[in-house]
């Protein structure tokens, strides 16, 4: 069998405005556009993955917010609706997915060897968080590829951003090792903002976009010192900055996601293309690839 | 019909006392303590449940459920494995409108949702799942703002209270969260649980002595600190007790009971029920200012700061009042804005100098200033202010040796009238309308500090 790979690292962040914004049939509100630069932007990332032949979408997403270790979705079929409980005014998505259980429980048994602490999830009723079902449709909005989803150990919550972050880079090279055992062609996706303050009140339509900008000015800085890191294949230095962004922005990466990405890849110091970037009721957002499958052995 | 809060309870959120009290002795104690103070819920003739729930966090503002039958199944995220719970709770849908419009009337951000298939956080599931599992009682559900502070959470309550006086409410209110918050980060065997460290132990032990002595209002003013002792930080504030206290009046002298305290996977889990009967104590340990209004947003990167609780940072400066013959000065009411005392005596009359709603030593407004530094204008209470100027007045006439029954002729002024007229003839009513002195009322376009009245007095010595 032929070794599995990553053909491609996202961030792929999820405000459910995305969706909203793109009237999708499955989501119930409908809207008059809105957020076109990250929608651009999401554009040209499934057209630079248009010809990349993968199997399955790995995704982590901080809105599966779990304490007790990290979990992976263990039931193949879910459908249901997701309801976001923070904007349910946009957000009401009847979702219908195959989870690729056989490659969650390898990333499981792997980071469990390792000593994490990690657990399956195989209650029938459990509803997939917004975050995923956000990036999953942004990145592949015909949803033919299985997916394994990743929860959020909120272990930041309660060590640091430093031990959240040796966890998460544990969890990469666990993520990486079992998809190079599998011989699956994957697409891995961390679902986060960047800086992350939103905006307390929402305009009338909510997509009215000449109220949209980033909350603050040092905000901005922060998105773009993150941007220019990245475009620049600066993992190292990104994981090295982690704990000022998170605490100074706010930043949504302090759910690990993106950690747990750029270890997956290897910590890489090839650049990631930028797609788009634009804010969302105040908070910032990038899309970003990098593609993996050109880079050689 | 006067509405009020007949009982308020602390209770946990975790779904191990509805799914499997069985399986450890103290998850049955939790649920036994459950299932009593449904009992006395059942017992007594309470008609709404209100929940603020510590875990379902808003962004845009407050939200309050108004689907008047949501239902779904619930899956914790972390304790999945444990099982599903079928809900359809019933919903006191004009009673969540109401608050909303309460919440908005005192300036906060604030919003209904009703939405089929909307996700009801695992707390509001577990606690109305066991003290109301045949919906006797309609409930509201309330969420919990990320960013909101203790002023903001304050409002929340009031607006609350509002809403349950105007209705004639016998309400329950319900804060659904955890003690100590520190979970075990591994899977563990039921019967290993245990709180999670001594501390954490120590301090839930220290929390439950205070509410069983029905002092909330302290417990309120201790959350920073229980927040940095016992809480990990998924949220930056601890804010039930705020809420809880707020309901209560600030309160600390309501009848506290204990009916259980166990861990759950290592976070503290407590059922408490405090009563509104006094239990004949009450001094409050601390003392942190009451707020009626939400002033917003604080602008954080702005340079010229409004200070949260009203105190005026720009504005006349302060003299000390003139000393002279007759002169009658106190430090119990504020600083003059010019050169005169507070009061002088001739004869056996006494003549103040106008008097507003300013606070001796830190200058604040109680009820708000009508403007920020900037002009940009204000929601202040009519009603606290002309209080707060009484009090001023009585104080300055105490210092003379006289006071507030000696008062014989009032000139007021108001800076609009349409709008403050009837909040202040109200208070007038309450207070030295009972005495019964001459009264002008006049409108004026402004006063020196941002204040919406200042009364003239004349009194006897
Ligand atoms: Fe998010």
């Amino acid at each position: 069998m032929a070794k599995g790979s990553i053909v491609a690292g996202c961030l792929a962040p999820h405000p459910p405005h995305l969706v909203y914004a793109d009237n999708p049939e499955q989501n119930e509100p409908v809207s008059e556009g809105g957020w076109e630069q990250l929608r651009w932007g999401y554009e040209r990332l499934r057209e630079s993955l248009k010809d990349v032949d993968y199997d399955v979408i790995v995704i982590l997403s901080p809105h599966w917010q779990t304490y007790v270790g990290t979990h992976f979705i263990g039931v193949e079929k879910c459908s249901s609706k997701s309801v976001d409980p923070v904007f349910p005014n946009l957000f009401r998505f009847n979702y219908d997915l195959t989870i690729d259980v056989e490659l969650a429980e390898a990333i499981h048994d792997q980071a469990k060897s390792e000593g994490m602490s990690v657990k399956m999830m195989t209650n029938p009723d459990f509803r997939v968080d917004y975050g995923t079902i956000v990036s999953c449709h942004m990145v592949r909005p015909e949803w033919d590829k299985p997916i394994v989803s990743i929860s959020s150990n909120r272990s930041l919550s309660y060590y640091s951003v430093e031990v959240m972050q040796e966890m998460m880079i544990e969890l990469g090279k666990s993520t990486a090792r079992a998809i190079e055992e599998s011989g699956k062609k994957c697409l891995l996706i961390a679902s986060n903002s960047l800086s992350h303050r939103h905006f307390v009140t929402e305009t009338n339509p909510p997509e009215d976009m000449s109220k949209e900008h980033i909350t603050s000015h040092a905000m901005h800085l922060w998105d773009m010192r993150m941007i220019e890191m990245m475009r620049q294949g600066k993992s190292q230095q990104i994981i090295n900055e982690m704990p000022e962004f998170c605490e100074q922005a706010i930043a949504e990466t302090d759910g690990g996601a993106l950690t747990w990405l750029l270890s997956a890849m290897g910590v890489p110091s090839e650049p990631a293309i930028l797609h788009g970037y634009g804010t969302i009721i105040g908070t910032g957002n990038a899309i970003m690839e990098w593609p993996c499958r050109n880079w050689g052995a | 019909m006067t509405g009020e809060v007949i009982k308020s309870l602390i209770v946990p959120a975790h779904p191990h006392p509805v799914l499997c009290p069985e399986k450890n002795e103290g998850w049955q104690r939790v649920r036994d303590a459950y299932d009593d103070a449904r009992k006395q819920i059942e017992e007594s003739d309470a008609d709404l449940i209100i929940v603020y729930s510590t875990l379902w966090p808003s962004v845009i503002g407050h939200q309050i459920q108004a689907d008047p039958n949501p239902e779904w199944v619930m899956v914790d995220a972390d304790f999945h494995d444990l099982g599903s719970i079928h809900y359809s709770l019933k919903i006191d849908t004009e009673f969540a409108e109401a608050w909303n419009q309460a919440n908005i009337k005192r300036g906060l951000e604030s919003r209904t949702v009703a939405y089929h298939g909307f996700p009801v956080d695992v707390g509001s599931v577990v606690a109305l799942e066991l003290l109301n599992p045949s919906n006797r009682i309609p409930a509201v559900i309330c969420s919990t703002n990320v960013y909101s502070n203790r002023a903001e959470t304050t409002v929340l309550a009031k607006a609350c209270m509002d809403v349950v006086k105007a209705q004639g409410k016998k309400a329950v209110a319900v804060s659904v969260m955890s003690l100590s918050n520190r979970m075990f980060t591994e899977p563990i065997e039921p019967h290993e649980d245990r709180i999670h460290s001594l501390k954490d132990d120590e301090w839930n032990r220290k929390i439950l002595e205070f509410l069983s002595e029905g002092r909330l209002e302290d417990v309120g003013q201790l959350s920073r600190t229980i927040h940095d002792q016992i809480r990990v930080k998924k949220v930056v504030a601890f804010k039930p007790m705020w809420w809880l206290s707020a309901m209560n009046d600030n309160r600390n002298d309501l009848t506290g009971q204990v009916l259980a305290y166990e861990p759950i996977h290592g976070a503290g889990a407590a059922v408490v029920v405090l009563d509104p009967e006094s239990n004949g104590t009450g001094d409050k340990e601390y003392d942190e200012d009451d707020v009626e209004f939400y002033g917003g947003d604080r602008n954080v990167l702005e340079s010229d700061l409004e200070e949260p609780n009203g105190n005026v940072n720009s504005g006349p400066a302060l003299y000390d009042p003139v000393e002279g013959a007759n002169a009658v000065n106190t430090s119990k009411a504020p600083k003059p804005v010019g050169a005169y005392p507070h009061a002088r005596r001739e004869g056996d009359l006494i003549y103040l100098s106008g008097v507003g709603p300013r606070q001796p030593g830190d200058n604040s407004i109680p009820g708000g200033p009508i403007k920020d530094s900037n002009g940009n204008p204000l929601n202040y209470d009519i009603k606290a202010q002309t209080r707060a100027v009484v009090d001023n007045i009585a104080r300055i006439l105490e210092e003379a040796g006289s006071s507030l029954e000696k008062v014989i002729d009032v000139t007021s002024f108001l800076v609009d009238m349409d709008r403050d007229f009837s909040g202040y003839n109200e208070v007038w009513a309450e207070t030295l309308g009972k005495v019964g002195p001459t009264r002008t009322t006049l409108a004026i376009r402004a006063l020196p500090t941002p204040i919406a009245v200042e009364m003239k007095v004349i009194a006897k010595v």
